[in-house]
């Protein structure tokens, strides 16, 4: 090795900043349908290479190909296209509400709808999700009442968080949601501990850790791998790459030239790497990792790629540090128009009937607002009380707790 | 009534909470096979199973987070940190997320968990074998700080923690495990079974979390103490013949006040004893109350003695240590102020 003289540090920087031509050559893309399918029980060894692969199962062609394709029925895809349109239009209404003034905080999916949707229809009622502040496609595909997401973003007099907590911070138990915290990558090794409390249990349930790119550098990202793999907790450890963390692209977190799927090669944790906006994709492999921990066969880590087409939240403009035009080239594509196009293919769907569902929609999710907003928005009509502020933080109030909450008097 | 050391209580209220509760779950570095580097877990993974009570990776985040999520799943998770001193990489998940997940989600889910440590010095444990740190823990919304001195309150106060609904910071005075301690390094110690406290019951028993005990009735100044420095206050009293009313708190939050009030309206005197350092520990806190409701009791200034504002140390370990000439001198001080 020859002396290299002075040391130079090394800082990491995204292809291209704003004015540049946005430039994605860099990302390998598998044809869709060539990473193979193995069985639950494979050997992680022999499926290292799939964390350096991406798996795909729509082709560009709007048609579904490969072993990991076929899961589902028309009727289901057609139900999930749906979650994925609601979660779009609920993203945008919310967005404008914000702007508004009604609320004060928003954080929209665009470009990564089909990551919580179609996961979600891979688990089964009593499973637990913990997840970030992004996957409320999770609430939505299960079901959960969106004028109830609505009075939690506006806080309320109907928040069942009753003002507690920043908009899009919600909490359901009993649609598998955890509640959701500010702090970063808390939950991944919270949602170990509930699979090992489920195993210690001799239970049936399982649990699925989420987290981003960005929060992968956290310890409690390490904390979760080194958990779950030494007491093989039945978990999916999901972790959403949608390329960037606010203002930093996903190399800064990275380090090297692996890839976030790789990180649990280390720990003998199968890793999977899925195109994450192929709704298909995203659910196959989301079976399939929910298999393998229910069969007791432990956690699978599974890395979506995908990207993050609007703003970090409603407090960011990206056109500071990446080009404007640069959701567009994207290569994985959007992934409603994806599905659509699927679904058409399959004879099912239609233009007319796309854009008559996106009316409707609009109108249900405008209805919802209404409703919601009859109960208060941050700043005018119906709010929780200032006694729910003291209340609820022990199952018993304590003295000097009683104490200051006669001294706010109430 | 049988005696035991405190490691033996604490043994025996996790013996008693895991026989009643199969929710209860025992983990941390070293708690199973090997039953603890303080032996309090002896036995436990041999009696209930490697489900029940293992051994932890070296991550206290990774513990504390996933005894969160344990609770989370209705389980009641009862882990160790191997010493208090390193506690800091768990904060984050005992700050932000135990101490707040059922105010945050409103109740959706709770988080029943205690968090055992070894606390505190006079066993030349240096920097990192000695800290007391319950005032990191007292300034959080949501948690209990529970700090026993005997193996009798030791057991009734874990019992109540582990069935307590809500996260208990139970810290355990290290130096207290196989005797009193009073500060005196230079004489033997006695151990638990010479000392009536180390009297416990067997079975199951509970003592109420947030209610402080009179260790030494007095008429002329409280003390309020916990964990060593009830001992070391006692001694005090008796070595200058003050007739100081010695007030073991036991909970620090929540906090008996009402003991802390009646005892010092009657003695119009009030010093506070911690190993804790000085600035910003849990006595600020306790001098701040007593100057709000006992103001016109007081005949004297509030007196603190604490462990010195540096990093505990090593070979000066009985001149930072708050021993009985310390805490006499400021008894001596507040009557004569």
């Amino acid at each position: 090795m020859a002396d290299a003289g002075m040391l130079r540090f090394h800082v990491p920087e995204p292809e291209v900043r704003p004015g540049g031509t946005p430039d994605f050559s860099n990302v390998t893309i598998p044809k869709a349908g060539s990473v193979p399918r193995p069985e639950i029980d494979v050997d992680p060894r022999g499926i290292r290479d799939m964390a350096f692969s991406i798996i795909r199962v729509l082709n560009r062609a709007g048609e579904a190909v490969g072993p990991w394709a076929g899961l589902l029925t028309d009727e289901e895809l057609l139900e999930g296209l749906r979650h994925m349109m609601r979660l779009r239009t609920f993203d945008a209404r919310m967005q404008m509400a914000q702007r508004q003034g009604k609320t004060s905080f928003y954080m929209q999916h665009l470009g990564e709808e089909a990551v919580s949707c179609a996961f979600r229809k891979a688990l089964k009622p009593g499973d637990m999700n913990f997840p970030t502040y992004r996957q409320a496609g999770l609430l939505i595909a299960d079901g959960y009442p969106m004028v109830t997401m609505m009075n939690q973003i506006y806080s309320n007099e109907a928040d069942p968080l009753k003002g507690r907590q920043l908009p899009i911070m919600y909490s359901s138990k009993e649609h598998g949601f955890f509640s959701i915290s500010g702090n970063l990558a808390t939950q991944y090794i919270q949602a170990v501990g509930w699979a090992m409390a489920s195993a210690i249990s001799n239970d049936s349930k399982i649990a699925a850790a989420w987290i981003g790119d960005g929060s992968t550098a956290e310890s409690d990202f390490h904390s979760a791998l080194v958990f779950a793999s030494t007491y093989k907790a039945p978990v999916i450890l999901n972790v959403v790459n949608n390329q960037w963390a606010i203002s930093t692209f996903q190399g800064i977190a990275r380090g090297g030239s692996g890839t976030f799927a790789a990180r649990g090669l280390g720990f003998g944790i199968p890793a999977l790497r899925v195109d994450g906006n192929d709704y298909l994709a995203v659910h196959a492999v989301a079976k399939w990792a929910a298999e393998r921990a229910r069969a007791n066969l432990g956690p699978t880590l599974v890395e979506y790629v995908t990207y993050r087409a609007g703003a970090h939240s409603s407090s960011d403009d990206p056109s500071a540090y990446r080009p404007k035009a640069e959701s567009d080239a994207w290569p994985l594509g959007d992934p409603v128009i994806r599905l659509k196009n699927h679904l058409i293919h399959r004879g099912v769907w239609s233009e007319d009937r796309h854009t008559q569902a996106e009316a409707e929609i609009l109108e249900t999710v405008i209805a919802a607002q209404k409703e919601a907003e009859g109960h208060g928005t941050l700043h005018a009509g119906g709010k929780p009380s200032t006694r729910d502020m003291f209340e609820g933080l022990y199952a018993e109030m304590p003295p000097h707790l009683r104490r200051q909450r006669q001294q706010a008097g109430v | 009534m049988p005696r035991k050391t405190m490691i033996e209580a604490i043994r025996d209220a996790m013996d008693v909470a895991m026989g009643r509760d199969e929710r209860v779950v025992v983990y941390g570095e070293d708690v199973g096979f090997f039953g603890g580097v303080f032996r309090a877990t002896q036995g436990l993974q041999a009696k209930y199973g490697r489900s029940r009570c293992f051994d932890a990776p070296i991550n206290e985040s990774g513990i504390v987070g996933s005894a969160i999520g344990m609770a989370a799943y209705g389980l009641k998770p009862c882990v160790e940190i191997q010493f208090a001193d390193y506690m800091y990489p768990a904060y984050d998940q005992l700050t932000q997320e135990a101490a707040r997940l059922r105010y945050r989600s409103n109740g959706d889910f709770t988080c029943p968990i205690v968090v055992r440590m070894p606390t505190g010095g006079g066993i030349f444990g240096g920097q990192t074998h000695s800290q007391s740190p319950e005032a990191l823990f007292t300034h959080v919304s949501g948690l209990k700080t529970v700090v026993p001195s005997n193996p009798h309150d030791a057991k009734g106060l874990l019992i109540a923690a582990i069935e307590d609904p809500d996260p208990v910071i139970f810290l355990e005075p290290k130096r207290l495990y196989n005797g009193p301690f009073d500060g005196h390094h230079d004489r033997p110690v006695t151990p638990w079974s010479k000392h009536e406290l180390g009297e416990v019951a067997d079975g199951h028993y509970t003592i109420p979390l947030g209610k402080a005990a009179i260790r030494r009735p007095g008429s002329a100044v409280t003390v309020l103490a916990y964990g060593t420095m009830v001992y070391v206050a006692q001694a005090a009293a008796e070595e200058t013949g003050i007739d100081a009313e010695v007030i073991d708190l036991r909970t620090l939050l929540p906090l008996d006040l009402d003991a802390i009030v009646a005892s010092v309206k009657k003695t119009g005197r009030c010093v506070v004893v911690h190993e804790a350092t000085l600035t910003s520990g849990f006595g600020a806190e306790l001098v701040s109350l007593v100057q709000e409701n006992c103001f016109y009791h007081l005949e004297a200034p509030v007196a603190r003695v604490a462990g010195w504002d540096t990093p505990y140390p090593h070979a000066q370990e009985w001149d930072y240590f708050p021993g009985p000439a310390r805490v006499g001198r400021a008894l001596i001080e507040t009557l004569e102020a």
